[in-house]
C-alpha cells in the first residue's frame, strides 16, 4: 500500500492523467490557449501542482517561469489541493456593508481555522472572495459552489452543521 | 393499470376558476393530445395550490414538483413543448424561477424606463425563438440589408451611445477609429469582467437575454470590419458562461453568427473566454493580455487597442451593455432613444442598488435621474428606517457621496464632478451605522490586493494609505495623518498607468471631503461614532433589560459570554472580539454597545 499521508501528483495518477491529456490536446492550437487549458485544469482537477504547470509549458512549448507566473497573477488559480467542501465569503462591498465580517468569525471558531486553510482532516477550506454578484442578497456566503444569501451568524451555524453534519452521515 | 410519467394539478379554486381554470385544462388535453402524449400524462383536479389571487390560474406537475403560475391561454403551448417535449422548465411561468428573478430584477417601479432589462425574466434565454419574436435579430437584418457599415457608425455616432463600460467614451467614435485602422484582422470583444463589488447588471443581461449582446456584437463587426469576436467572462459568473455558448450555438444555428450571415456574405464568428479572479482584467489591455493567455497586467496606452489590441491587431472593445444598446437604437430609431436621458448622456443606464435600502437589486433609468429619485422613489429609501448617510457609485475606484449631493443628476459628468465616477452602474447605499473611515479602508484593501503591481505609485502607495487607515481605525491616528493621506492620494492619481491606481484615491479623497468629522472623531477622541471600529467599542449586557435567555452565549464566536439561564449573562472583555453578533442577536436589546 501506498503512504496516504502524500497523496500522488494528479499527473502521475492513472484515472486523472487522461483528463489532463484531453484538456492539453484539445487546446493545443488555441491563439492564447495557456488560460484555457489552465482553467479547465483548476476546474476539473481542482489544483495546478508544480508538476503539472511543467507539464504544460513542456505541452505548448512555453517557459515555465511564464506559466508560474499566469498561475500565480490569477486568485482563481491554487497550487494545492482544496478541501472536499469550500465555503467562501463574499468580501465585496454589499456584503461587507451587510455584515459578512460576523459570519467569517464564526467559521474561524467552528471550525478553528482561518480563510485560506483547509480543516486538518481536509473536509472543509475556508476561502474568501470579492463579489460572486448576488449582491441583492448581500451577505452570501458560497458553500460548494451555491449561493447562501441573506445570511445571518444563527442562521450560518446551521449551514456549516449541514455540512458537517451530511459528511458525518456519509 | 395505466403507466403515467407525469402528472398535472390544475388548481380548482373558485377565484381559479373564475380566472380561467377550466379553459386552461382543457388547453392542456388539447395540446397533449397534439404532441400525442396525452396517454402519458395524467390531469387531476386539485382545490387549491398556490395564492390564487397572485398566482392563479396555477398547475403542479410531478414528479418534477414544478409549479406554473399565472397561466394564459397563450402560455399552454410553449408549456407543454418545453415541458413535455423537451424536459425542461419553462422559466417565464415557473413560480420558482420567478421567486429567485424578483429578488434581483423586480416589476419596474414607476419612474423607472426598462430598454436593457426588458426581456430579463420574461423570455427563456436558452431558446432563440424567444429572442427573435421580440423582434430580436430585426437590427441585424436591417444592418445587413439596408445599411453601409459607414450609416451604421453614423447612427451610433447620432445616437450620442457612451460606453457604459465606466469612462462613457463615445461608442460610435470607437468604432470610427477601429473602422480606418488598417491592419488584419480586426477583433471584436465583449467586456464581461464586471469586477466591481456590487455591481452585477452585465451578469443578469448575459444571463437572462444573451442575444442582445450578441446582436449588438455582429453589428459591431460588421460596422469595424471584423470577423472574429471575444466575450471575455468573468470566472465568478458560470451561468452566464453557459447560457452565453448555448446562444452562441442557437445563433450559428439559425444562420445569425458565423459563415455568411443571413446570407449576406458577411462572416462572423464569436466564443467565449473566461477569466480567473483578477479585478484589473476589466481594464482593456489587461484583459487583452489576458485574452492572450498572459498575465492581465495593463499596458500604457496609446497605442489604444483601436489600433494595436488583441494580438497586436485593431480590437474594438465594449461593454455588455454597450453592445446590448445597439440592436435598440437601431430598430426603434434615433428619435425614439434621444429622447431619454440628459444633455450629453442620452438613453438608460443600469443599476445595481445594494447596501441598506430596502429594495435591492437591478433597476434601470434613463440618465439625468436624481440620486434621491433613484434610492427614494424607486429604492423605497432606507432599510429599517434607520438614517441616510452616503451613496457609493462607481465601485472600488469610485468616491462616497453625501446627503448634500442628493438632488445631482446621475450622469457621467456630474457624478465626476462630485468626485466619484458614473462606473459600471453599483450603487451602494450606507446608512447611519456606516463608519466612512472604516468604508475608506475596505476600498483601500481592495485596491491594494488587486493592484497588479507593475507601477510603484500604486503598489507602494496603496499599502501606506491602507496602513495608514488601519492604524486609525484601530486607534492610533495623529493629526499628520490627515494631510499625509491628502498627498499620498494626489501621488497616486497622477503617477499611476491604468484607471485602477488613478482611480484608488476617490474612496479616500470623497471621505475625507464630506466626512472628516469621523476621522477627527477616531484621531483625537478614539472614537468610532458609528461603532463599527472593534478596537473603540464595546460591547455589555445590561442587567435590567437581560432575560438570561442563553441566546447571546450561544452565538458568540468566541465564548466570551457566560451566565446562568434566566440570569443576567455577562461578557468577558478580555476575550470579546467585539464582532457584534451578541448585540445583534439578542432579542431585548439587552446588548449595548459604548
Ligand atoms: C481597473 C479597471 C477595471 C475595469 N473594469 C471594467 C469592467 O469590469 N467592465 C467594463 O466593461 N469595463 C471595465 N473597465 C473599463 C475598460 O477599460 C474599458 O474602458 C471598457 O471596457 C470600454 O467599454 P465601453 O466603451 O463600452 O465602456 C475597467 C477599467 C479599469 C481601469
Ligand atoms: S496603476 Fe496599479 S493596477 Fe494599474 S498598472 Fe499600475 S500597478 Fe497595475
Ligand atoms: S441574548 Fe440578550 S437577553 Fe438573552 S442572555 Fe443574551 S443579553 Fe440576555
Ligand atoms: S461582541 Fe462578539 S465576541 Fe464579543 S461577546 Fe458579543 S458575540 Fe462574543
Ligand atoms: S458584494 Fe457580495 S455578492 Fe456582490
Amino acid at each position: 500500500m501506498t503512504s496516504t499521508t502524500q497523496p500522488i501528483d494528479p499527473l502521475y495518477n492513472p484515472k486523472l492523467r487522461p483528463i489532463i491529456d484531453k484538456i492539453i490536446e484539445d487546446n493545443i492550437d488555441l491563439d492564447g490557449g495557456l488560460m484555457v487549458v489552465l482553467n479547465n485544469l483548476q476546474s476539473k482537477i481542482g489544483f495546478l501542482s508544480a508538476p503539472m504547470q511543467e507539464y504544460v509549458a513542456e505541452c505548448l512549448s512555453i517557459p515555465v517561469s511564464k506559466v508560474h507566473g499566469v498561475v500565480s497573477f490569477y486568485s482563481f488559480f491554487t497550487t494545492v489541493p482544496r478541501g472536499k467542501h469550500v465555503i467562501k465569503f463574499c468580501i465585496g462591498t454589499a456584503c461587507y456593508v451587510g455584515g459578512i465580517t460576523q459570519m467569517v468569525d464564526k467559521a474561524k471558531q467552528m471550525l478553528g481555522i482561518e480563510p485560506g486553510q483547509t480543516t486538518s482532516d481536509g473536509m472543509i477550506t475556508l476561502e474568501v472572495c470579492r463579489c460572486v454578484g448576488a449582491c441583492s442578497q448581500a451577505p452570501v456566503v458560497v458553500v460548494d459552489e451555491v449561493n447562501n444569501g441573506r445570511m445571518k451568524p444563527a442562521k450560518f451555524t446551521k449551514v456549516i452543521e449541514k455540512v458537517l453534519n451530511d459528511e458525518a452521515a456519509a | 393499470m395505466a403507466y403515467y410519467r407525469s402528472t398535472i394539478l390544475v388548481s380548482m379554486d373558485p377565484i381559479c376558476i373564475e380566472k380561467g381554470a377550466l379553459q386552461i385544462k382543457e388547453q392542456i388535453i388539447e395540446e397533449l393530445k397534439l404532441q400525442k402524449i396525452l396517454d402519458e400524462v395524467q390531469i387531476l383536479d386539485s382545490p387549491r395550490i398556490g395564492d390564487p389571487e397572485t398566482e392563479g390560474p396555477d398547475i403542479l406537475v410531478y414528479p418534477e414538483g414544478s409549479h406554473y403560475i399565472a397561466l394564459t391561454p397563450e402560455s399552454v403551448h410553449p408549456l407543454v413543448v418545453e415541458h413535455f417535449i423537451k424536459g425542461r422548465e419553462l422559466a417565464q411561468y415557473s413560480a420558482k424561477m420567478r421567486d429567485l428573478m424578483d429578488e434581483e430584477v423586480r416589476e419596474p417601479k414607476d419612474k423607472e424606463v426598462r430598454v436593457i432589462l426588458e426581456n430579463i425574466g420574461k423570455i427563456d434565454p436558452r431558446n432563440i425563438e424567444d429572442y427573435i419574436a421580440t423582434d430580436g435579430y430585426s437590427a441585424l437584418a436591417k444592418v445587413l440589408t439596408e445599411m453601409t457599415p459607414e450609416d451604421v457608425i453614423q447612427m451610433v455616432l447620432d445616437s450620442k451611445l457612451r460606453g457604459r463600460g465606466g469612462a462613457g467614451f463615445p461608442t460610435g467614435l470607437k468604432w470610427k477609429f477601429a473602422r480606418q485602422a488598417q491592419a488584419t484582422p480586426k477583433f471584436m470583444v465583449c467586456n464581461a469582467d464586471e469586477g466591481d463589488p456590487g455591481a452585477f447588471m452585465n451578469r443578469k443581461v448575459l444571463e437572462g437575454d444573451p442575444h442582445s449582446v450578441i446582436e449588438g456584437m455582429v453589428i459591431g463587426a460588421y460596422a469595424v470590419g471584423s470577423s472574429q469576436g471575444y466575450v471575455y467572462c468573468r470566472a465568478e459568473y458560470p451561468i452566464a458562461v453557459s447560457t452565453l455558448n448555448v446562444a452562441i450555438k442557437q445563433a450559428k444555428e439559425y444562420g445569425l453568427l458565423g459563415e455568411n450571415i443571413m446570407g449576406s456574405g458577411f462572416s462572423f464568428d464569436l466564443e467565449v473566454r473566461m477569466g480567473a479572479g483578477a479585478f484589473v482584467c476589466g481594464e482593456e489591455t489587461a484583459l487583452i493580455a489576458s485574452i492572450e493567455g498572459s498575465r492581465g497586467e495593463p499596458r500604457v496606452r496609446p497605442p489604444f487597442p483601436a489600433s494595436k489590441g488583441l494580438w497586436g491587431k485593431p480590437t474594438n472593445i465594449n461593454n455588455v451593455e454597450t453592445y446590448a444598446n445597439i440592436p435598440k437604437i437601431i430598430y426603434r430609431g434615433l428619435e425614439w432613444y434621444t429622447s431619454m436621458g440628459s444633455e450629453k448622456s442620452k438613453g438608460t443606464k443600469t443599476f445595481a442598488l445594494a447596501g441598506n435600502v430596502a429594495h435591492t437589486g437591478l433597476i434601470e433609468v434613463p440618465f439625468g435621474m436624481t440620486l434621491r429619485e433613484i434610492i427614494y422613489d424607486i429604492g423605497g429609501g432606507i432599510k429599517d428606517g434607520k438614517a441616510f448617510k452616503a451613496v457609493q457609485t462607481g465601485g472600488p475606484m469610485g468616491g462616497c457621496l453625501p446627503t448634500c449631493d442628493l438632488d445631482l443628476p446621475v450622469d457621467y459628468e456630474t457624478l465626476g464632478a462630485a468626485g466619484s465616477i458614473m462606473g459600471s452602474g453599483g450603487m451602494i447605499v450606507m446608512d447611519e451605522d456606516t463608519c466612512m473611515v472604516d468604508i475608506a479602508r475596505f476600498f483601500m484593501e481592495f485596491t491594494q490586493e488587486e493592484s497588479c503591481g507593475k507601477c510603484v505609485p500604486c503598489r507602494v502607495g496603496t499599502r501606506r494609505i491602507l496602513e495608514i487607515l488601519e492604524r486609525i481605525c484601530a486607534g492610533g491616528g495623529i493629526p499628520e495623518d490627515i494631510p499625509m493621506l491628502r498627498s499620498l492620494c494626489e501621488e497616486i492619481k497622477q503617477d499611476s498607468l491604468c484607471g485602477l491606481g488613478q482611480g484608488a484615491p476617490n474612496p479616500v479623497v470623497s471621505t475625507l471631503n464630506h466626512f472628516l468629522d469621523e476621522y477627527e472623531a477616531h484621531i483625537y477622541e478614539k472614537r468610532c461614532p458609528a461603532k463599527v471600529c472593534r478596537n473603540l467599542i464595546s460591547y455589555h449586557i445590561s442587567e435590567e433589560k437581560c432575560t438570561g435567555c442563553t441566546i447571546c452565549a450561544r452565538n458568540c464566536p468566541v465564548s466570551a459570554i457566560t451566565g446562568e439561564r434566566k440570569l443576567t449573562h455577562v461578557i468577558n472583555q478580555d476575550i470579546c472580539i467585539r464582532c457584534g453578533i451578541c448585540h445583534q442577536v439578542c432579542n431585548f436589546d439587552a446588548v449595548e454597545v459604548n
